[in-house]
């Protein structure tokens, strides 16, 4: 990420010394460079990458870029920078991945963390205190910004909640510089409104993630895995309803439907090293023929799917997710789609690849057809593959409370500078 | 009555019905205030609808003539969230009280706003789930009102607050229109406006129709009490037990001060000599609960507790809890007034803010008995005064004050779960910059443009910001007549 090296191959204009608004762009101290190919955001080149050094660079660099009106795209590691729409414009591409500060309180169970923190640091910084953030990582190499911006969680959410019940604290930068703080260091408060909420999964079009202070869990002595797998979906809901039904108190049941294999549930235990053999017993019961390990499976709560996929987000009212999955998996294999389901089966919240492969207009019509089918809940193409955005395909489809969406946007980002077009409803 | 209301009397009389409007000045005089008496406002007028539609259209009408609306549900607020406009419209949810479902196959209760937090776990219990935020006035406070501050509860250390629970919402806006937000999947999608709007305090619009995850109900609850002889020695047990990795589903403490006061109010029999109690209550699969509970019994005893009981039932949990859910309404007995304040610490910080708060009563010689969630750090002291006295209140105000200076000071907050209301809006700048208040009202101008839903509520205004907190004189009158249990 050196300046130097970078702006050699974009050539003379865009040394900093020619470009005035590159110059202005650095005045706070981020280093700026001209942007290179690889810098494209879902295939919208921008024209510098900025990487602002601490909070107070970020919020000069905000500063600047506006007054430029220059559209601004945040970026941690990159791995879900394409999610949601292309951005209508793309000129600035802001590299969170310097900011980087945990500051862990280990007797308050909380932690104030930097947007640009990969996860896997983190949690290695707060393992060696014996805890946790209690939200799995469902994209290899995000970073703390990225998961929040796109607010995704994996199989722990059923007992933990999802990423935004987790967040206590947060600053951000406003699309014309202002630093904004909300909510605190402390796991109660009801202070004021809970702009942090709003940030989470709003990707990037309200303002720049910058810290998020996150309420923290010991982590736990003991955990099983029971795992059971049937070709028959009726089954598996019957598993499902009677896990749910037990005390066991699971903190996941997991729905895993790859594009070959049969149903799996994954029953996820935590707790006292004293008491889990008994619970593990009791859950195998329910199940069946089960497994039980003492680890997670080697892909536990990972995205299914190749990072090129067609990936939807699918949420229903929790006792109808079997049989939601089983009529995705009927409608797709009915086009010749193979489709792989992954999610909390607990929470009644699917995640789903279609293949980059399959044909784009068949893969568009799929999924407005399932999303016609779902009675309660949503379906949203948190990342469409190629040539499916082109099929006319809504990402995002009914949304209510899209005014007061747009309400919020205008006062936020009057300019709609930030990550414009990239959501909902074109926000 | 103000001209434009009286001139609208008769519209509200066609949306609501004759008897859903009072205009009496008596019966009006019966909404001047909520739990936080020293706040009172005669409303201008006072409407009771039954369903959204006519929540719609009495709030289109506010928007239609430019007057300002204050939401009330059960009227147990502690920051006069709920305080009346004298040149408004209250509209008081109390008539919308119907559990509309309880679907166990999704996990999910469907209510009106009026409905009693208790009567979701009453009507959901006999199929083995509850509700889980229980703030101490839950036999009374209202869903929609829970909504409006974010209500927390002795539990929420595990379970989490109002917001954790809530998937749907039908919400009326400040301008009537009436959105459907969630329902029985979670996730909504867009902006997390669920989120946003609950613990908007009334300021955002009215939810009519809420839709609340139920949680299956723990295999096994144990309970236990443990005394000590100081407070620090109570403080230490509390760090060891969080430090062990346990989490409880509430840790609870108490100073002298308070157990004389519940104990002259309600007996509760805790050990005598006692300088702090501790309640500790944990839930869960039977065989984890008793793993934890031999662990918290040594880890209690190795701080010094000289003396723990236990309770496996029901009847025995009731009894160690009697102490604690009495004690606001106990220090009644032992003070002519108090001041109820709600600030919060950093765990970690609480011995030294206790400690502090010590020697400032000590320097005042105003009294502060200390009842708290030890779990998450959130104090509730209680200021005791003789308001005959003259200049005791403002003394008492101060010390109150003081305590929340400690608590900002040692990086809290000002409430952990009594919310904003008028009574802290100006406080609000000591704990947020300008940009994030200037912040906070864009998405309020967002909701609400014209500014009619609960205004001078939440943020501070010039107007507001002046007027002494909150005295509260004697027994909350809910607790007065047995409806309610305060924390």
């Amino acid at each position: 990420m050196s300046t130097e090296g970078d702006s050699r191959e974009q050539g003379e204009h865009a040394r900093a010394g020619n470009d005035p608004v590159m110059a202005d762009l650095g005045v706070g101290g981020s280093a700026v460079r001209a942007a290179a190919p690889g810098d494209a955001v879902a295939g919208i080149a921008p024209r510098y990458v900025a990487t602002p050094p601490d909070l107070r660079a970020a919020s000069s660099l905000l500063a600047a870029a506006a007054r430029h009106g220059l559209a601004t795209v945040p970026r941690g590691h990159g791995s879900t920078v394409g999610w949601g729409r292309p951005p209508r414009r793309c000129d600035l591409v802001v590299d969170t991945t310097l900011l980087t500060t945990i500051e862990h309180t280990a007797g308050d169970l909380i932690v104030q963390v930097g947007a640009g923190t990969p996860m896997a640091d983190l949690d290695a910084a707060l393992a060696g205190a014996g805890q946790r953030l209690s939200v799995d990582p469902v994209v290899p190499g995000s970073t703390v910004g990225g998961v929040v911006a796109t607010g995704l969680c994996g199989p722990r959410r059923m007992l933990h909640g999802t990423v935004r019940d987790l967040i206590i604290g947060m600053t951000t930068v406003r699309a014309d510089g202002a630093i904004v703080s909300s909510g605190g260091r402390v796991v109660k408060n009801v202070a004021g409104y809970d702009l942090g909420k709003l940030h989470t999964g709003a990707l990037g079009t309200l303002g720049l993630i910058a810290s998020v202070t996150f309420r923290l869990h010991p982590l736990p002595p003991a955990l099983r895995v029971i795992s059971a797998a049937t070709g028959d979906a009726a089954t598996a809901a019957a598993w499902r309803a009677s896990v749910l039904r037990s005390t066991t108190a699971p903190a996941a049941v997991e729905l895993d439907w790859s594009a070959e294999g049969p149903l799996s549930l994954h029953v996820l235990l935590e707790g006292a090293e004293g008491g889990i053999e008994a619970r593990a017993a009791e859950v195998a019961g329910l199940l069946g023929a089960a497994d039980t390990a003492a680890e997670l499976p080697p892909d536990w709560g990972m995205l299914p799917g190749a990072p090129d996929d067609t990936l939807l987000k699918i949420a229903v009212a929790p006792g109808r997710v079997t049989e939601t999955a089983a009529s995705l998996r009927t409608a797709a294999e009915a086009v010749g789609i193979p489709v792989s389901i992954r999610g909390s089966a607990g929470a009644g919240v699917l995640y789903a690849a279609l293949p980059a492969a399959a044909d784009a207009g068949t893969a568009a019509d799929t999924v407005t057809g399932l999303r016609h089918s779902i009675t309660e809940g949503a379906l949203t193409v948190l990342r469409a593959a190629p040539g499916v955005l082109e099929q006319g395909l809504d990402l995002w489809g009914e949304v209510p409370g899209l005014p007061l969406m747009r309400a919020i946007k205008d006062r936020f980002d009057p300019d709609r500078i930030l990550s414009p077009g990239r959501f909902a409803g074109g926000i | 009555m103000p001209e434009p209301l009286l001139a609208l009397v008769p519209r509200l009389r066609d949306i609501c019905g004759g008897d859903g409007v009072i205009t009496d000045t008596a019966r009006r005089r019966t909404y001047e205030s909520d739990g936080l008496t020293y706040h009172a406002a005669l409303p201008g007028v006072v409407v009771l609808p039954t369903t959204t539609e006519q929540v719609a259209a009495v709030v289109r009408l506010c928007a239609d003539h430019g007057v300002p609306f204050v939401p009330r549900g059960a009227g147990t607020g502690l920051s006069a969230g709920a305080l009346p406009r004298t040149d408004g419209v209250l509209i008081v949810t109390s008539r919308m009280r119907r559990i509309l479902e309880i679907d166990i196959e999704n996990e999910r209760a469907v209510v009106e706003p009026g409905v009693a937090n208790l009567d979701i776990t009453k009507a959901a219990a006999p199929r083995g789930y509850y509700y889980a935020p229980d703030p101490s006035s839950q036999q009374v406070c209202s869903v929609g009102g829970n909504i409006a501050e974010n209500s927390g509860g002795a539990h929420c250390l595990k379970y989490g607050f109002t917001v954790n629970h809530v998937l749907g919402l039908v919400v009326v806006t400040p301008q009537g229109e009436i959105v459907r937000l969630g329902g029985k999947a979670a996730d909504a999608p867009g902006y997390d406006l669920i989120g946003t709007f609950v613990g908007s305090e009334g300021t955002l619009g009215i939810a009519t129709e809420i839709t609340v995850r139920l949680l299956r109900s723990p295999q096994k609850v144990r309970t236990m009490l443990a005394a000590f002889e100081t407070m620090d020695a109570g403080g230490a047990a509390v760090s060891a037990i969080i430090g062990a990795g346990v989490l409880p589903a509430a840790i609870e403490m108490m100073d002298a001060l308070s157990i004389e006061a519940a104990e002259s109010a309600v007996a509760c029999g805790y050990p005598p000599g006692a300088g702090a109690v501790l309640i500790v209550e944990l839930d869960g699969p039977a065989a984890d609960v008793d793993a934890q509970f031999d662990a918290v019994t040594a880890l209690c005893r190795a701080s010094g507790a000289f003396e723990i009981r236990t309770a496996s039932d029901a009847a025995e949990r009731a009894r160690i809890w009697k102490g604690r859910k009495s004690a606001f309404a106990a220090v009644g007995r032992i003070s002519p007034a108090y001041i109820v304040q709600d600030g919060v610490v950093p765990r970690t910080a609480l011995p030294e803010v206790l400690r502090r708060i010590a020697e400032l009563s000590a320097r005042s010689g105003i009294r502060v008995a200390n009842v708290f969630h030890a779990g998450d750090g959130n104090l509730h002291p209680l200021v005791l005064f003789d308001d005959t006295e003259p200049g005791a209140g403002e003394r008492a105000a101060q010390v109150s004050g003081a305590i929340l200076d400690l608590c900002i000071e040692h990086g809290g907050s000002i409430t952990g779960e009594h919310g904003v209301g008028v009574d802290k809006a100006c406080q609000m700048p000591r704990m947020f910059g300008p940009d994030d208040l200037q912040t906070m009202d864009l998405l309020r101008s967002a909701f609400d443009p014209d500014g009619i839903a609960n205004p001078e509520k939440l943020l501070p205004t010039p107007r507001l910001c002046g007027e002494r907190p909150g005295v509260r004189k004697g027994e909350h009158p809910l607790v007065a007549e047995g409806a309610a249990e305060l924390f």
